[in-house]
């Protein structure tokens, strides 16, 4: 791993480590530090920061579906317009095009269940090239960007003094 | 019986139980649990009823794995069908080695400051234990003069844990040739504790046993409870010539029977599958290393850089690291453990884990920058 690759490594971890913390973790400058987030960033490796939030422990409703969604393509169209045409959408959270029975996954956010319902039917379902849309709302969530939701796992029951 | 005092530790311990908000740095285990494959292993085979005896030196493809896992890792070879036993903890297999080897007129050279196991278990045996002091200015590494100064010239075995509890010192293969070289010359045995070896942060770990002449005076002891974040499983391993495996197993085979055969289908598949998340807590443990060290420095807090095991071993602040450590836990709920508990030479030092989340460390060593302000 080197310099960049371990920084990588330490955001992912935790993206709120200050500057100074991550020095002291790599035996780096501060500044050297900062010089590699700043390229990171500008290189287009590192798109940006957000937090990992359970919304079932929020006061904020949120409904959110995995859109499974089926392409037809032409000589004017390939997928990444068809991506541009979607990922335009502030209720599209995820899109990837993917390997499989469709092409591309989407994860759709909105207020309710309803909201949802309807942005899919209103919004993404009637774009010519969109063949096909199968919606799964989420029931719930346990993991996400790597952090488990589930709670009684990995606590921390260590002896507070041992040899 | 009357010579073995009690642990040192449990007087902290008491303390440290008795408070709300304690931030441990006295723990000698990691924060992490076992991989998950590790976990998922275990409650297959208790699942597909696996919960006989296992054989007395352990699961055959245990052993195979074993040996080749310190072929690979440490270019150490030895035969999974009689030069490996499988043990309950690290721990037993140090017991075995001593009990083995030792009998009422042998001398056992401990340096110290060590984990505190060894010279009770040593007393147990019957032997005659002489402290070997290793100091700050060596980096608290084990060195031939001060074996001759110690008189270890007479002793009959030798017992060194590197990475060491608690400093967190290691021995390179220049430093381990010198003791070596002093080990041919006084025809001493070698237990060595490699249950850290995992651990190393500064280039690749040696072991003394892979030098010339050293491996059939030798008695390498290793296990899955560090590296492998398995603590609670109990299983550790000794590898040795047979010459010295079969007496151990003797032993092993009245008092223990076997290892816990849950706990080999897991280390089982530790060594199949876990290389990669042994690789990510070591590099967590690294980053905290460096923190921990950069921050006891910018407090003016004498530390010499540990690099191996999940310790540093600081110079206390003030005369008393006894009366420092209680006040530091009553102040600022922070445990650390006195140094003087692992031998007379580890007295004015303090031992402090870091295998602790970064942000329970990052608060501690706050509490600590507040405490000595």
């Amino acid at each position: 791993m080197d310099d960049r690759e371990e920084l990588v490594d330490i955001l992912i971890e935790n993206a709120r480590y200050s500057t100074e913390e991550i020095a002291r973790m790599t035996g780096r400058s501060e500044d050297a530090v900062t010089a590699d987030i700043e390229a990171l960033e500008e290189a287009g490796v590192i798109k940006g920061y957000q937090a990992v939030v359970d919304w079932d422990e929020s006061t904020v409703e949120r409904a959110r579906a995995v859109v499974e969604l089926n392409v037809t393509l032409d000589r004017e169209t390939g997928y990444d317009d068809i991506a541009r045409r979607l990922a335009g959408y502030t209720e599209v959270r995820t899109l990837k095009l993917v390997s499989g029975d469709f092409d591309f996954l989407a994860v759709v956010e909105a207020e309710t269940i309803r909201d949802v319902s309807r942005f899919v039917s209103e919004r993404i379902a009637p774009v010519p090239e969109i063949t096909q849309t199968v919606t799964h709302f989420v029931m719930d969530t346990y993991k996400l960007q790597g952090i488990e939701f589930l709670d009684g796992y990995d606590d921390d029951d260590r002896l507070s003094i041992s040899p | 019986m009357a010579d073995i005092p009690p642990s040192g530790i449990r007087r902290y311990f008491e303390l440290a139980e008795e408070m709300d908000d304690v931030i441990s740095l006295g723990v000698g285990e990691p924060d992490f649990s076992a991989p998950w494959p590790v976990r998922d292993a275990a409650v297959a085979s208790l699942e597909r009823g696996q919960t006989s005896y296992t054989t007395n030196r352990g699961l055959h493809e245990l052993r195979e794995a074993i040996s080749a896992y310190l072929d690979r890792t440490y270019g150490l070879t030895y035969r999974g069908e009689d030069e490996i036993l499988v043990t309950t903890g690290a721990s037993e297999a140090v017991d075995l080695a001593l009990r083995a080897t030792v009998d009422a007129n042998t001398t056992v050279a401990i340096p110290e400051p060590t984990y505190l196991s060894y010279r009770p278990v040593a007393m147990l045996a019957g032997a005659t234990v002489l402290p070997v002091p290793t100091h700050e200015a060596d980096g608290f590494r084990l060195t031939a003069p001060a074996l001759e100064d110690a008189g270890a010239a007479r002793a009959d075995l030798l017992v060194i844990c590197y990475p060491n509890n608690p400093t967190g010192a290691i021995l390179e293969a220049p430093h381990l040739r010198e003791i070596a070289d002093f080990a041919r010359e006084h025809d001493i045995g070698v237990i060595s504790d490699e249950i850290y070896a995992a651990l190393t942060y500064t280039g690749d770990h040696v072991s003394i046993a892979s030098l010339p002449g050293m491996r059939e005076r030798t008695v390498v002891v290793s296990g899955f409870s560090k590296a492998f974040a398995m603590t609670g499983l109990r299983l550790g391993y000794a590898v040795a010539p047979a010459s010295l495996i079969d007496p151990m197993n003797r032993i092993h085979q009245y008092t223990m029977l076997s290892a816990p055969t849950t706990a080999q289908y897991a280390a089982l598949e530790g060594l199949r599958s876990c290389e990669e998340a042994i690789a990510d807590m070591r590099r967590a443990y690294d980053r905290r290393r460096q923190f921990v060290l950069s921050r006891f420095a910018d407090m003016g807090i004498r530390c010499f850089e540990a690099q191996g095991a999940f310790y540093v071993f600081p110079e206390c602040p003030t005369d008393d690291a006894g009366q420092f450590a209680e006040s530091l836990l009553e102040a600022e709920q922070v445990a650390v453990v006195p140094g003087g508990v692992f031998g007379t030479a580890g007295e004015g030092h303090l031992r402090v884990t870091y295998a602790t989340g970064m942000e329970q460390l990052r608060e501690a060593m706050d509490r600590i920058e507040r405490f000595v302000a």
